[in-house]
């Protein structure tokens, strides 16, 4: 009997550094490294001229100024040529008067899908599904979300991580349930019974020692 | 977007980069200030037009090269 032999590839996971790559884009050959410095947020769709895929890059383009803001950059890909993202791009402005102004990779050969664990074969072998990596500054995954071929993604989800991690890293603290930007954010718990002591002293909101919250 | 046209030439973005550098060396933050493009787009504009020799590379600087400037 015939050995089947399957190429195992493990799917990137958070806290991870981002698999690296260079890919052919509707902005031209483009490098992970090239993002250096910039938070990104690399995405997948199933494909090009698709519905649900249509609302959410018009929806993708309304945000791009609030993540410029965070200094976060938008970089698409789908298992299309870049001649499709490009058709696709120009026929969205044309329809809609929304100009897609961020890179599309044009992954026909799957690497990059591959290397991202984007094609998940029980919903699709020949798309990928809708990933979303959030990457930081220092090319490090920070989030990763999947959803459905029929689910559209939410962009105000997307931002509020943005705003909650880099939160996280300026002022080392944690943001609790459905937090937004000016709202309360938790204190790490104390890693000692004199911490969690001191902790009562400091004015903070707490429920109790292990659940403390501050303004900023 | 990319910085070099299929006729070789650079394109727009091409031009905007390699105007930013006839004042002198830069590194691609700089440039990125300087010509109003994202930093990813100049990062691989700079390799794209240091491969067709439009620029040079120390470190991480740029300079604009005698066949850069014959062609903005």
């Amino acid at each position: 009997m015939e050995e089947v032999k399957e190429k195992v590839i493990s799917i990137p996971r958070i806290g991870e550094p981002a698999p690296d790559f260079e890919a052919v884009t509707s902005h031209g050959v483009l490098k992970l490294e090239d993002y250096k410095g910039s938070w990104l947020v690399l995405f997948s769709h199933p494909a090009d001229f698709t519905p649900v895929c249509t609302t959410e890059f018009i929806a993708f383009a309304e945000i791009y100024p609030e993540l410029q803001k965070r200094g976060t950059e938008l970089l698409g890909l789908s298992i299309d040529s870049v001649s499709s993202h490009i058709a696709w791009a120009r026929n969205i402005e044309e329809k809609t008067g929304v100009k897609i102004p961020f890179p599309i990779i044009a992954d026909l050969s799957k690497e990059v899908s591959t290397r991202y664990g984007m094609i998940h074969p029980e919903q699709s072998k020949t798309e990928t599904v809708r990933c979303v990596f959030i990457i930081d500054d220092k090319q490090i995954i920070r989030t990763i979300l999947y959803y459905p071929l029929t689910t559209g993604r939410n962009m105000q989800e997307i931002l509020r991580i943005i705003d909650a991690l880099q939160t996280t890293d300026q002022h080392k603290v944690a943001t609790p349930a459905n937090w937004k930007p000016g709202d309360m954010v938790v204190v790490p718990p104390p890693n000692t019974q004199e911490m969690a002591e001191e902790r009562v002293k400091q004015g903070y909101d707490c429920v109790d020692w292990y659940l403390c919250k501050k303004k900023l | 977007m990319a910085c070099i046209g299929s006729d070789g030439k650079p394109t727009i973005s091409g031009i905007k980069v390699l105007r930013t550098l006839i004042s002198g060396t830069n590194s691609p933050e700089e440039i990125a200030k300087g010509s109003g493009l994202p930093l990813f787009r100049v990062r691989s504009g700079l390799r794209q037009m240091g491969e067709a020799g439009l620029v040079s590379r120390g470190d991480d600087m740029y300079t604009i090269t005698g066949k850069g400037k014959s062609l903005i």
